[in-house]
């Protein structure tokens, strides 16, 4: 198809232009694609995400479920054990190809080099091991050192993660813990290495309001501490909108919006991330409205939408012209420095529907 | 690893102790139960007592013969002082006027068969240790065969090897023991069994067929629960975390994956094993062996109750002691069961 080249073309635009050796970004995601083979046909949960993370900066990838956020995280970390899992693309750690080395280089760089912390806490800890045997598996998997050491090294973590009594609660298992604690412990384990990447899988989605902010503040604070690049995985935009230096917005496994924190909340391009920040709630203004949800629910992932994944959900399909929303996929579009969105309206339609009918609801 | 702290060890002292307690009141409840169903529920069933002693007496039998017989045998006694006397006779032995001479039945006494003349306790002694030396050995096949095909096959998951090993084992679940008994009895014949203590050789090639009859079974019913369990605890979100730590993928199996699967499988075990040690009937009989099983049913053909009693409390003490150290393994497993 001579439509596909053109839309290469343009694609290449979009993508951050492939440095060589020691000009890589610190994490450097290209096109990267993850499919599964399924019964009922091919899932493509990521299909060509790109993008670049420097040490010390924070990337918020934000999504609802099913958009490809965790499945683009796991896919990083090396974690698609299932068969039928296809992965294509390329991600650079380091100056370190990942998904062309083999699996057990990337087993010895996960929990070392980079880590993750997940989203349940109370799920993601073995129940039958106390926290602190846990944590020291995870330092002695990298590390050679005898059980004291690592266990000194253990206590010296819950400490900096706030947990109190660490010797004591060194001993006690996940469910005695309580759920920021859990994600304490989780954080502590994560980072018991040292990782120059952290990965944050909605960390605080299954936390109340109040442990949020603590854990939040934590991985901040551990961030500039440690001068790791932390990739922060949520469907909340209030979560990123303090902690994220650069947004990443996914729908049906395609990046739609991506650009600096401050591009996408101030001058987002695309009618989904508008959406996104409709339905947050604000405690910083007055509630005059109520919030504005996306309408519909999100795509299958088999049968992904034709043209823009997006326009039956899209108050503003029929903007531009020639159907074309319909037939043709919007591939992302610089529109200034670092920000780019896929959108077929033309950016004078987009400023205008930003600045006159949603910035003024919000 | 490190020492529990002292809390935690006082903790699950307390737990043991409460778990012991409980057994042995379990213990007196089903001999309390077991004694009622064999001497109350005759009489319900419209038995007088002069017919069940009766039973104890030759054919046409003379009035004063039956008489005396219930007054010896103290069929006449309210029922919780026959009970007292059974329990009594367990610690400190009985004596019964049977005949011209008193009978004494030493302590333990499990009591006496009046049919065969005989003390039912060092029977009993007799044959644990054959129904003892089969549900043992068959288990440590059955336990360790049948979980390793399944954790291979949970890992393999539609393999060939998946394939064939689960049709295996629906074949070995659904053949009866006494026809994969008799297949192997015309392939392989018959051997006696031989005491472990007189040659332990001889022990277990005598016990060897046996064993892999009644494993088969078992260790096609393991194999299919430890690859649903693998199944499902790899799948588990704590899996995902190890890998995540980069553990190597074995140990991420036995250690994270193995050790949830087959908890489950634990309580499932003790019992299996228990109702075995009560008598594996079926095995007894086709090979021949004179284990509990073999002797429960001599006793149920030939009504000698005393012996049926005694084989129910030895296989019901089985079974309370396989679940206390069921219930004891299971809070040593898992942590969350500990305190509560």
């Amino acid at each position: 198809m001579s439509g596909a080249t053109k839309k290469d073309s343009q694609a290449a635009d979009a993508v951050p232009a492939p440095r060589s050796g020691d000009d890589h970004a610190f994490l450097s995601v290209r096109n990267l694609s993850v499919h599964f083979d399924t019964d009922d046909g091919l899932v493509k949960s990521v299909d060509g995400v790109s993008f670049d993370l420097e040490a010390g900066q924070t990337l918020g990838i934000v999504g609802e479920s099913g958009s490809g956020k965790s499945v683009t995280s796991l896919g990083i970390m090396g974690l698609h054990t299932s068969e039928r899992a296809r992965i294509g693309g390329e991600i650079w750690l380091d100056g370190e190809e990942l998904i062309g080395s083999g699996p057990e280089r990337v087993r010895k760089l996960r929990g070392q080099k980079m880590a993750m912390i997940f989203q349940d806490p109370l799920s993601a800890l073995h129940p039958y091991y106390s926290i602190g045997a846990q944590i020291v598996e995870a330092h002695r998997v990298h590390n050679k050192v005898d059980k004291k050491t690592a266990r000194k090294r253990a206590i010296e973590m819950l400490d900096r993660v706030g947990i109190p009594e660490p010797h004591r609660r060194y001993e006690d298992y996940p469910h005695q813990f309580s759920g920021g604690m859990r994600q304490r412990a989780m954080i502590a384990m994560a980072l018991v290495n040292n990782p120059q990447l952290l990965i944050a899988d909605e960390p605080t989605t299954a936390l109340d309001v109040t442990v949020q902010a603590q854990i939040l503040d934590l991985i901040r604070d551990l961030q500039k501490e440690f001068g790791s690049a932390v990739v922060m995985i949520t469907h909340d935009l209030g979560v990123v909108a303090e902690i994220a230096d650069s947004l990443l917005v996914m729908y049906a496994g395609r990046c739609i919006e991506r650009g600096t924190a401050e591009k996408v909340f101030y001058e987002p391009q695309h009618p989904y991330t508008w959406g996104l920040l409709g339905s947050m709630p604000r405690i910083d203004r007055e509630q005059t409205e109520r919030l504005i949800p996306v309408k519909g629910s999100p795509p299958s992932l088999i049968n992904v939408p034709s043209g823009c994944a997006f326009h039956p959900r899209c108050p503003y399909a029929d903007v531009p012209p020639d159907n074309i929303t319909r037939t043709e996929r919007p591939e992302l579009q610089q529109v200034s420095d670092g920000h780019y969105s896929a959108c077929h309206m033309s950016r004078e339609q987009r400023e205008r529907i930003w600045t006159e009918e949603i910035a003024p609801k919000l | 690893m490190t020492r529990p702290p002292a809390r935690r060890r006082t903790a699950v002292a307390a737990y043991i102790i409460r778990r012991v307690f409980a057994a042995v009141l379990l213990l007196l409840v089903v001999s309390a139960v077991t004694f009622a169903i064999f001497f109350l529920v005759p009489r319900l069933g419209g038995q007088t007592l002069d017919s069940m002693a009766a039973q104890y007496v030759g054919k046409s039998p003379d009035p004063d013969v039956i008489a005396a017989v219930k007054k010896n045998l103290g069929l006449d006694q309210p029922l919780y002082l026959q009970y007292w006397h059974f329990i009594k006779g367990i610690v400190v032995g009985a004596e019964y006027q049977f005949g011209p001479d008193p009978v004494t039945c030493n302590a333990p006494c499990f009591g006496y068969s009046f049919k065969t003349h005989t003390e039912i306790w060092p029977q009993l002694v007799d044959r644990i240790p054959v129904t003892l030396s089969l549900a043992v050995g068959a288990a440590v096949i059955w336990v360790i065969s049948g979980v390793a095909i399944g954790v291979v096959s949970a890992l393999k998951r539609g393999s060939f090897f998946d394939r064939i090993s689960m049709g295996v084992a629906l074949a070995g679940v659904s053949l009866p023991m006494f026809f994969t008994g008799l297949v192997v009895l015309a392939l392989f014949g018959n051997g006696e069994y031989v005491p472990f203590t007189d040659d332990p050789v001889a022990w277990a090639s005598s016990l060897v067929l046996p064993w892999c009859t009644l494993a088969l079974l078992y260790s096609a019913l393991y194999a299919r629960l430890t690859r649903a369990g693998m199944l499902e605890t790899m799948g588990e979100d704590y899996i995902r975390t190890a890998r995540a730590k980069g553990l190597k993928e074995r140990k991420v199996v036995v250690k994270h994956g193995l050790r949830s699967a087959l908890t489950p499988l634990v309580t499932i075990f003790g019992m299996d094993f228990a109702l075995l040690l009560g008598g594996a009937v079926i095995t007894e009989r086709v090979f021949s062996f004179q284990g509990l099983g073999a002797f429960a049913i001599q006793g149920v053909t030939t009504a000698d109750l005393p012996k049926v009693m005694g084989v129910t409390l030895v296989a019901a003490f089985f079974i309370v002691i396989c679940n206390l150290l069921v219930d004891l393994v299971y809070a040593a497993i898992d942590p969350r069961v500990r305190l509560s």
